[in-house]
């Protein structure tokens, strides 16, 4: 059992860890949305390990509930991009830094 | 009965209310009516305190409207406090004010600012009232400021005219000066005492306890307070500039009540100044230094109502020497008559100044009296008065204040007399040659201004003969015997108190003198005084000058203190520290944020970037501290 949450908990570091350098490294905004979604399962797969440690099941609703609002995002981050990409031809987000508030 | 004062006082300030809130809107007719109506029935209402008061047998009345504070064990309360003393006060203030409300109406007539100037009128009574009613020192101090404010608003009535605002703001802040001076008193009185309640001060200082050190230091404070308020030597120099005011309000603030308030301050804390005979001493030398210097100026001025302010000051130091000798009842005697005499001189000057279309200047004048009878008749009678002809007003109140002078046990002395009675002849000399030109001889006027000279409205002669009347009466009345289980007449110097009928007739001589002297120099419009003069061309221009001491405190402390508030306040302290650090900050927060916002750059790698350093800073703090 231990072995397997040290595991888990790894695998979920790694995930994280893959998800920050791909957002960092690639210029592709469609790309970086990926890795975007990359960390976020990283980091969901720590909370359920440690819902299980703990026998908190409550954790488990909490889960669902985040992986829904990602789906939520997504669904509105896709459309904005869409439309940037219209304007500005391009999915590189240096392009669009003059959106700085 | 209960709330009669708290009536009395509150009168007058419904009268400023209404007349500053509505009388604009409603016109002169409402203002007549609110502005005289108020202070007569003030009036009334002083005359029926005074009934029960001596009804009572002279038992003071005390009426505590609402408590102020409680700090600790203190209870500061409001109330006012009806003593025989503060009785003929209100009498005096209510009445004369009355009076003088009555006479504006015909000076006044056509002022664009009418409802304003009945209005303040008003405002000037509620604060007099609370000065003479209250209780404790506080209230008094707050009608003592309030009056202040009243004179300084009406000295600066016409504040289009620069000359006569910066007359308001010099009277005001000249008394500043003297009321650091009366708060320090204050402040002193308290520790020592531990309450502000006039008469348990007197109480507490006729029991002894206090140290006569104590007593001696908050009554040189004090008085520091009333020279401001009575225009004593040093700060007498704003009441002849007062005289920028309406005529009416230098006859009633600036002559007749509130001038007055520093004598009855004293005569109402005379407790505290039987404790300290070198405050009594001091008292009486400025007293009557004030007396002798501002009578010799008056001799040389030559606009009639300056004449009439140097003799206001001269007449108030006269009152301050009765009380440096302890004689407190025959101060209020003199304060009491002379509010009849020199306000009815100050009206009869503003007649004069009506009939003139605002001419002034005495030696443009002269021949007026078969040309505005009334006027010259109740100024003759009050210019017999204040030289202390007998038997008028004038001649019972000064000769006690010589003859204690005099006699007194309390600091009585010889050069006090004489100098007294030097001034004694001066007054006479200085009025009769008021008299001389203004309505005798020759006319000297502008052959435009004679030929409109009119006698004034009978409101304005009906007061002046009411005051005419007085100045004659009011010496009959014995108000120091009056007053004397409340402020007793201090005991005589046993190898004088034969001395005093030779007082009485040499005083009369020397008032018969000033008046000859003045017939004789005065003739033909002053000529003979002239060729004098000449022969004293030094002496005239001193008193010219007025001593110089306006130029002695220009030089003294106005310059260098402009000087001080222009290089160190300003240029060093505003400019430098102030403005130089505001505008540091000012100069750092912006070159913070042209730094920091170089960061927020738009560009989403650098953004992740700075997210991955943070989540690594926080993780190895968590690492190395928790």
């Amino acid at each position: 059992m231990t072995t397997d949450v040290n595991l888990l908990l790894a695998v979920s570091g790694m995930l994280f860890a893959l998800g920050l350098v791909g957002v960092i490294v690639r210029r592709n905004l469609l790309v970086m949305l990926m890795f975007l979604e990359l960390m976020l399962n990283g980091v969901l797969l720590s909370l359920a390990v440690f819902t299980h440690l703990l026998g908190a099941e409550a954790g488990a609703v909490l889960m669902f509930l985040v992986f829904t609002v990602a789906a939520a995002e997504i669904a509105i981050a896709v459309p904005i991009i869409l439309l940037l990409v219209r304007s500005g031809r391009t999915l590189d987000p240096t392009a669009y830094s003059g959106l700085k508030g | 009965m209960n709330g009669m004062l708290t009536i009395l006082v509150l009168l007058p300030l419904a009268g400023f209310l209404l007349n500053g809130l509505l009388g604009r809107r409603l016109g002169p007719a409402f203002v007549n009516v609110v502005g005289i109506g108020l202070p007569t029935l003030a009036f009334l209402t002083a005359l029926w305190a005074w009934r029960t008061l001596e009804a009572g047998g002279g038992a003071p009345i005390i009426e505590t409207v609402f408590t102020w504070a409680v700090i600790g064990e203190y209870v500061f309360e409001v109330s006012f406090y009806l003593d025989r003393l503060s009785a003929v006060m209100a009498l005096i203030v209510t009445g004369v004010g009355a009076l003088i409300h009555l006479y504006s109406i015909g000076y006044m007539k056509g002022d664009e600012s009418y409802a304003r100037y009945f209005a303040y009128l008003n405002l000037f009574l509620f604060f007099m009232l609370l000065l003479v009613l209250g209780r404790s020192l506080l209230v008094l101090f707050v009608g003592w400021e309030g009056v202040g404010l009243a004179s300084y608003l009406l000295i600066g009535f016409w504040f289009q005219d620069v000359a006569k605002a910066r007359a308001g703001r010099k009277a005001f802040i000249t008394n500043r000066v003297g009321d650091a001076g009366f708060l320090l008193g204050m402040f002193l009185i308290f520790t020592a005492v531990g309450t502000l309640e006039m008469d348990l001060i007197n109480e507490a200082f006729a029991g002894g306890l206090i140290p006569v050190g104590i007593a001696t230091a908050a009554g040189i404070l004090l008085f520091i307070g009333a020279t401001g308020k009575s225009a004593q030597i040093p700060l007498h120099v704003w009441l002849p500039d007062a005289m920028a005011g309406p005529t009416p309000v230098s006859a009633l603030i600036h002559a007749a009540t509130m001038v007055t308030a520093g004598v009855y301050l004293i005569a109402r804390l005379s407790g505290v100044y039987l404790e300290a005979p070198a405050a009594s001493t001091l008292i009486a030398v400025i007293g009557v230094l004030t007396a002798f210097l501002a009578a010799t100026i008056a001799l040389v001025q030559t606009d009639i109502k300056k004449v009439l302010a140097y003799s206001t000051i001269s007449q108030l130091g006269f009152m301050f020497l009765a009380l440096g000798v302890g004689a407190y009842g025959v101060a209020v005697f003199h304060l009491f008559t002379h509010a009849f005499f020199k306000a009815a001189l100050f009206l009869g000057a503003g007649s004069v100044i009506h009939a003139l279309k605002g001419e002034q200047d005495i030696r443009r004048m002269g021949g007026l009296a078969r040309r505005i009878p009334w006027t010259f008749a109740t100024f003759l009678i009050a210019t017999a008065a204040i030289a202390g002809l007998p038997p008028l007003a004038g001649f019972f109140s000064k000769d006690e204040i010589l003859w204690f002078a005099l006699a007194s046990g309390q600091g009585g002395a010889v050069w006090l007399w004489a100098l007294g009675s030097l001034t004694a002849l001066l007054t006479a000399l200085y009025m009769f040659r008021l008299l001389w030109l203004v309505f005798l001889g020759t006319s000297r006027m502008e052959p435009e201004t004679e030929r409109h000279v009119h006698e004034s409205p009978i409101s304005m002669t009906g007061v002046l003969v009411v005051l005419a009347v007085f100045s004659v009466v009011a010496g009959w009345f014995a108000l120091p015997h009056y007053l004397e289980p409340l402020l007793p007449l201090p005991e005589l110097q046993p190898e004088r108190a034969g001395l005093h009928m030779a007082q009485i007739i040499f005083a009369v001589m020397l008032a018969l003198l000033g008046l000859l002297a003045a017939s004789w120099l005065y003739r033909e419009g002053g000529k003979p005084a002239d060729l004098l003069w000449q022969n004293l061309q030094r002496l005239h221009r001193v008193l010219l000058g007025r001593y110089f001491v306006d130029e002695l405190y220009d030089r003294g402390l106005q310059r260098p203190w402009r000087w001080v508030s222009d290089r160190v306040f300003l240029r060093l302290g505003d400019r430098v520290l102030l403005d130089g650090s505001l505008h540091g900050l000012a100069a750092l927060a912006r070159r913070g944020a042209e730094m920091f916002g170089r960061i927020q750059s738009g560009s989403l790698h650098w953004y992740a970037w700075m997210t991955l350093f943070g989540i690594a800073a926080v993780l190895i703090w968590v690492w190395r501290y928790v």
